[in-house]
């Protein structure tokens, strides 16, 4: 099969939109009575059918957490998930995460990681062969098939996760800091690389992150999150056209307000955070005492 | 790849580690034979080492015992029982092992007397189970078994307990079974520590066996098939009864070697089923 043949046959192009999820009020806390902890509070905020969403607060937010949500392995202590309006109660291959640092399996080879999925639902047939073969083409790794993960690059290892969770034809992808840990080159080369791959894909995807530049570049929406307990605290709407090019967003007035005012209201949750570095003791000292004085 | 393996051996002879060996295996050999020879050569006998016998002796012992068929049918006893202990160790080892692993209720009933079974020495079960096993053939076997098992479930439950938990997460998510993790998650993950556990088992098994053998009076081969005929234990139990120390070493010296053996063959199976560890 030569390129050509291969970009008709395109099983990506072929595909929708994916879903939409709605995120309705979702609390979440550990442990339990006056020494809950609470990560995510009252949190409101959709995922647009095919667009792209990005996530970016303070570090240690909560974002995780939330992601952990959407994508089935815990629940919310309180408010629904909903996809296309039906509550999300489990994982499942219609959501799939792309993690931190590579989660590929190291026992298998770059083929056999793309194919999990499939083989895991009994789904290995010819179709989904051509698809793994046009998504290896695609992702650059056709001649490291048959490669360990321990045998690829940082860049390359994320190339084949995004093929991994790619061949599941999700109907919304999660990326968590998918880029994180790379060196400056090869992020910036995997930016472009996605926004390519987004571009082409056109799912609904929601992208976590704590570079406000790569959020600016990728995003269709902004949500900017307060630290812990994490809330949406802002939504800013990107309207730069695409496909886009990492240098034109340094150089677009638009682009660069949208920036001035992401990074003002970061700036504004990081202060907090810092500020709430003692209380956050005092928080723990006073819980304590009412309960002493309730029994 | 005939051609490729003898680069290999040809780089491998000329390479700082093969002589860096040569040297320390040499230069302990020099040690024992002027230790051991020190009365005749300088007149006083070095202490210790002067009681031991001269390497070329036992090698002269050696060259004796290897064309005697009774050491090789010694040497043959002692490896089955290494053999079927190991063998029986890893059969109920690695599913016992995943099953505490992956099980939290199991881990819970199981774990306390496992850890408090664990700590005794195989060498203190032999009087309970040559009461308790029919035949001295058992009870070394049996005590063979619990030399290599205890270290397999630990290391197994110590693989399966690491495992990644971002690796049963993605598998779920991508729509895996309970048996389709078990299968192509768990198995996997864990056989880097399992070749571990096997590796070391096998060694303790070498130790325990031949104790055993001393201590029972060589099984039940070891009353019919006569003094040489109780596995590499008893020889050298009996080596030492009837004085010969020069045998005493030579059955030592078997035994090391025995070992080596079975712990290279090991790690070489070891690589072969985890080639993603080796690979870069």
């Amino acid at each position: 099969m030569n390129i050509q043949q291969m970009a008709q046959a395109s099983q990506i192009a072929s595909s929708t939109l994916g879903s939409q999820i709605t995120v309705s009020n979702v609390s979440k806390s550990y442990g339990a009575g006056d020494f809950a902890k609470r990560v995510v509070h009252d949190c409101s905020f959709n995922l647009d059918r095919g667009k792209l969403t990005v996530m970016i607060g303070p570090s240690g937010c909560g974002k995780s957490t939330l992601i952990r949500m959407l994508a089935g392995f815990e629940r919310p202590s309180s408010g629904t998930i909903a996809r296309d309006g039906k509550l999300v109660t489990g994982p499942g291959h219609d959501r799939l995460v792309v993690f931190q640092e590579s989660a590929l399996f190291p026992w298998m080879s770059t083929y056999d990681n793309i194919m999990f999925g499939p083989r895991a639902r009994g789904e290995d047939t010819p179709e989904v062969r051509a698809f793994a073969e046009e998504l290896l083409w695609k992702v650059g790794l056709e001649s490291f098939r048959k490669k360990y993960p321990s045998q690829l690059s940082g860049g390359m290892q994320r190339r084949a996760e995004l093929a991994r969770s790619m061949i599941n034809k999700p109907d919304i992808m999660i990326l968590d800091e998918p880029f994180r840990g790379l060196d400056a080159m090869t992020k910036k080369l995997m930016q472009e690389y996605y926004a390519n791959l987004y571009e082409e894909f056109r799912r609904t995807t929601f992208f976590v992150t704590t570079d406000i530049d790569e959020a600016i570049y990728l995003a269709d929406r902004i949500l900017i999150m307060t630290n812990i307990p994490t809330q949406v605290r802002a939504v800013i709407s990107v309207d730069l056209p695409r496909p886009r090019h990492v240098d034109d967003i340094t150089e677009n007035d638009d682009a660069n307000a949208i920036k001035m005012q992401a990074l003002s209201l970061l700036h504004e949750e990081a202060m907090k955070s810092f500020a709430r570095g003692s209380k956050a003791a005092a928080d723990f000292v006073d819980a304590y005492a009412r309960r002493m004085t309730k029994d | 790849m005939a051609r490729a393996f003898t680069l290999k051996a040809v780089s491998f002879i000329l390479g700082e580690e093969f002589w860096r060996g040569v040297v320390s295996i040499a230069a302990f050999l020099i040690f024992w034979q002027v230790g051991s020879r020190s009365q005749s050569w300088f007149g006083f006998a070095f202490p210790w080492v002067s009681q031991i016998p001269a390497p070329t002796a036992v090698l002269q012992e050696l060259t004796v015992l290897v064309q005697d068929q009774s050491f090789w049918i010694s040497a043959l006893l002692s490896t089955l029982r290494v053999f079927e202990g190991f063998l029986a160790a890893m059969a109920i080892g690695i599913p016992l092992g995943l099953a505490m692993a992956v099980s939290r209720t199991f881990y819970g009933i199981s774990f306390p007397v496992f850890e408090v079974l664990r700590p005794i020495p195989p060498l203190a079960w032999v009087p309970a189970s040559i009461i308790f096993w029919p035949t001295q053939e058992l009870s070394i076997a049996f005590v063979t078994f619990l030399g290599a098992f205890f270290t397999i479930v630990i290391n197994v439950i110590g693989g399966a307990q690491s495992i990644d938990v971002r690796f049963f997460q993605a598998a779920r998510s991508m729509g895996s079974s309970t048996w389709d993790i078990f299968r192509r998650i768990i198995l996997p993950a864990t056989l880097p520590s399992i070749v571990v556990g096997a590796t070391v088992g096998v060694g303790i098994t070498w130790a325990v066996v031949v104790a055993a053998e001393m201590i029972s009076g060589g099984g039940s081969a070891g009353s019919v098939g006569g003094a040489a005929g109780g596995g590499l234990g008893f020889f050298i139990w009996n080596s030492y009864v009837g004085g010969s120390y020069t045998q005493i070493v030579a059955g030592m010296i078997s035994i090391g070697i025995a070992g080596y053996i079975s712990s290279a063959v090991l790690r070489k199976i070891g690589k072969w089923i985890t080639p993603w560890l080796s690979e870069s």
